[in-house]
């Protein structure tokens, strides 16, 4: 009797105590596959701490200017905001978030890849963990690439790119070479320019922060792009991203695509994709300078300074990024649907190495190094961006050059001049020159 | 005297009327046929217009995503809400310009209208910490007084058109009558007003509806309204076109259906005045 009220009485207390410490987190997303995979299984966070959680779903441009704002303004909106390694170690340098350096021993946050880990750092501290992680990769049709007689190679050089574009490109047919982004937008067809022109020996900014756009680099970068794309790419590329890339290549119209490493799951998906069973991959192409044209990105999670509700935020992160969520989603929804790029021990998992594009994703990851991403010296941090808070403004300009480059309206010398310019321009209204 | 009208002319004012109608309303169709679509259908190269498998799993799926009720009853109150509130401060500031104005009457309407004119931006920080300060961020009340606040300017321009439409010999008559301001502005110059006030309300709760900026910039969980409901279909990485159309269907709906029962008082109104 003793013991039933002994067990009664422990029960009540820490259902007392469980309904005394849950809070509600609003959370701040972007509606990518992995994030929305994970709001449907909040449930079994909830049930682990009673906490609950409310969603704000947004788009990535929406939610970065949505969320700026309110970091920016101590609005005090979310407990949790989604952000990417570009805002990480900005802010946290500013003191506007959290320290992720707590986290419990079971969380084992010496188990996240080591780039992921570098790039969400400022100074040594982690600010924000990351759900998953990226970088770019080849995706290629293997039965094209059979029929024009080559074969691709693990680690090919941008030479051999352009020759297989231009074999496999068959307009007849409307099958282009090569497809890549040229839309205007530093995270669209600017990530990509930005992280082939590191393969290229170019860079933004000298060691004095002087833009580079005049270098002989740089215009080697943006003639081969053009001159590759004008041969094998589809029409109007100046206007295609990720999605209408993802388009074409899943309905057979694209040799080749170079792109984000979460794409091999959408290309490989049977009901999606018409070519799902004839898609090889290979790493981001080089110019043998030493480094290849690859980029780095994560979405993390990561907690505003000031909010109310940091310890339970922090069960959230350590909840959504942890090797039982990874395992829970392989059990729900199966191992090609987990979120990637994040954990050494998920490359390390028998069940998740069968996976097709499993190798070449960490490889990818791996080898790209925000810390030193050029060929020769640069002050920034960033792969296909320079962590810089004038960068997001600058790049987007500049990108817009390049667009309208790649659609004939200007020339690659003139959008580097204007490049130059502006650049230059904004670097030195902010004080950097 | 009216000119006279050929068959020929009309054949082709019908025509021409038709077309630019089905031009206009295309993209509303697209949306719709698209949500019925695939994600693999809904981006297939050529287009595909309306033969293929029809589906409703995107509604399905939007539904199991989203409380569609919540942020339809959000935008209820929101564009209702503001758009009452504007027509009642609206209404005084409309009579007091169109019967007694004064020198500066044009241009203080003028002026009005030029705050239209500022980009949302710009102001969206001083908007933002004084959301802060008052406690306002995430709230209906907030929304419906900046919605409010921002289409008054419009609200006070249509209901000050109309007004100067009503000869002024009748509200004279009402207040040599014993008529006092209050009752001269609700009881004589407002029930003849009300085809102009009415087309005034419809258009300010679409506006309102369908408003934007603020709407996502000042909600979070709690009060956001359809446009935010709509934002979070679209993904920069992967396919999302034939979601989105549903939850664009879904948002666009009950706006559609009021416009459609009330083309009539809308024209109505819109044209009230036009013709001498």
């Amino acid at each position: 009797m003793k013991l039933a009220k002994a067990i009664f009485g422990a029960t009540a207390m820490s259902l007392a105590a469980t309904v005394a410490f849950a809070e509600s987190l609003t959370i701040a997303t972007v509606n990518n596959g992995d994030m929305i995979r994970m709001q449907k299984l909040t449930d079994d966070f909830t049930k682990q701490t009673g906490h609950s959680v409310e969603w704000v779903t947004l788009e990535e441009n929406v939610l970065r200017q949505r969320v700026t704002t309110d970091i920016t303004t101590k609005g005090g909106q979310f407990d949790i905001m989604t952000i990417g390694m570009y805002e990480t170690p900005i802010w946290g340098k500013n003191g506007w978030l959290v320290p992720l350096d707590d986290l419990s021993a079971d969380y084992n946050a010496d188990d996240i890849l080591p780039a992921m880990k570098g790039g969400l750092s400022y100074d040594g501290t982690m600010f924000a963990s990351p759900f998953y992680g990226e970088s770019s990769m080849i995706m290629y049709r293997t039965d094209l690439m059979e029929k024009a007689g080559m074969e691709m190679p693990e680690a090919p050089s941008w030479s051999f790119i352009a020759k297989a574009a231009r074999s496999m490109t068959d307009r007849d047919n409307e099958i282009n070479g090569i497809c890549l982004r040229g839309k205007a937008g530093w995270g669209e067809g600017g990530a990509f320019i930005t992280a082939m022109s590191n393969s290229f020996g170019a860079r933004w900014f000298d060691e004095d922060w002087n833009a580079q756009f005049d270098t002989r680099e740089w215009s080697d970068t943006l003639n081969f792009f053009v001159n590759m794309m004008n041969d094998a790419g589809p029409p109007g590329y100046a206007t295609n991203g990720f999605n209408e890339n993802l388009s074409l290549f899943q309905q057979g119209k694209c040799g080749m695509w170079i792109d984000a490493t979460v794409a091999a799951s959408f290309v490989t998906n049977p009901d999606d994709s018409t070519v799902a069973d004839k898609v090889g991959f290979s790493l981001a192409p080089d110019n043998g300078m030493g480094v290849r044209s690859n980029w780095l990105w994560a979405w993390a999670l990561a907690i505003p300074a000031g909010t109310k509700k940091e310890a339970a935020a922090k069960e959230f992160i350590e909840w959504a990024t942890s090797n039982s969520y990874i395992e829970l989603v392989a059990e729900k929804e199966g191992w090609a649907n987990v979120p990637p790029g994040a954990r050494t021990s998920l490359y390390e998992n028998p069940e998740y190495k069968d996976i097709p594009f499993a190798k070449m994703t960490l490889d990818s990851i791996l080898s790209a190094d925000p810390n030193n991403s050029t060929v020769d010296p640069s002050p920034y941090v960033g792969v296909q961006f320079a962590a810089i808070p004038e960068f997001a403004g600058i790049a987007t300009e500049v990108s817009q050059e390049f667009s309208a480059a790649y659609a004939g309206q200007q020339t690659v010398a003139e959008a580097l001049a204007k490049a130059q310019a502006l650049t230059n321009d904004a670097m030195e209204a902010a004080g950097y020159r | 005297m009216a000119r006279a009208v050929t068959q020929q002319r009309k054949i082709i004012n019908t025509v021409l009327a038709w077309v630019i109608g089905l031009l206009i309303f295309f993209p509303i169709l697209w949306t719709f046929l698209t949500s019925f679509k695939t994600e693999a259908t809904a981006i297939a190269d050529p287009p595909v217009f309306l033969f293929f498998d029809w589906t409703l799993e995107n509604y399905t799926e939007v539904q199991n995503r989203s409380d569609y009720l919540k942020h339809f009853t959000n935008s209820v109150i929101i564009a209702v809400g503001s758009t009452i509130l504007g027509v009642l401060i609206a209404i005084p500031a409309a009579w007091s310009m169109a019967f007694v104005p004064s020198k500066r009457t044009k241009d203080i309407l003028l002026w009005m209208l030029s705050t239209k004119m500022l980009p949302a931006v710009g102001v969206l920080y001083p908007i933002y910490l004084i959301f802060i300060e008052l406690r306002l961020l995430d709230s209906k009340i907030g929304l419906t007084i900046i919605l409010m606040l921002i289409n008054l300017p419009i609200i006070v321009w249509m209901l000050y058109t109309y007004f100067k439409e009503i000869p002024n010999e009748i509200l004279e008559a009402a207040r040599m009558d014993g008529a006092t301001l209050k009752s001269e502005i609700f009881y004589v110059l407002t029930p003849m007003a009300v085809p102009g006030i009415a087309s005034t309300v419809l258009l300010n709760v679409i506006l309102a509806w369908n408003e934007a900026f603020w709407t996502l910039n000042l909600t979070a969980a709690k009060a956001a309204p359809l446009t935010a409901f709509i934002a979070s279909y679209s993904s920069p990485e992967g396919l999302f076109y034939a979601k989105l159309s549903a939850a664009s269907t879904m948002a666009i709906a009950p706006i559609l259906i009021m416009g459609w029962f009330s083309q009539k008082q809308l024209v109505r109104g819109l044209t009230f005045g036009a013709v001498k």
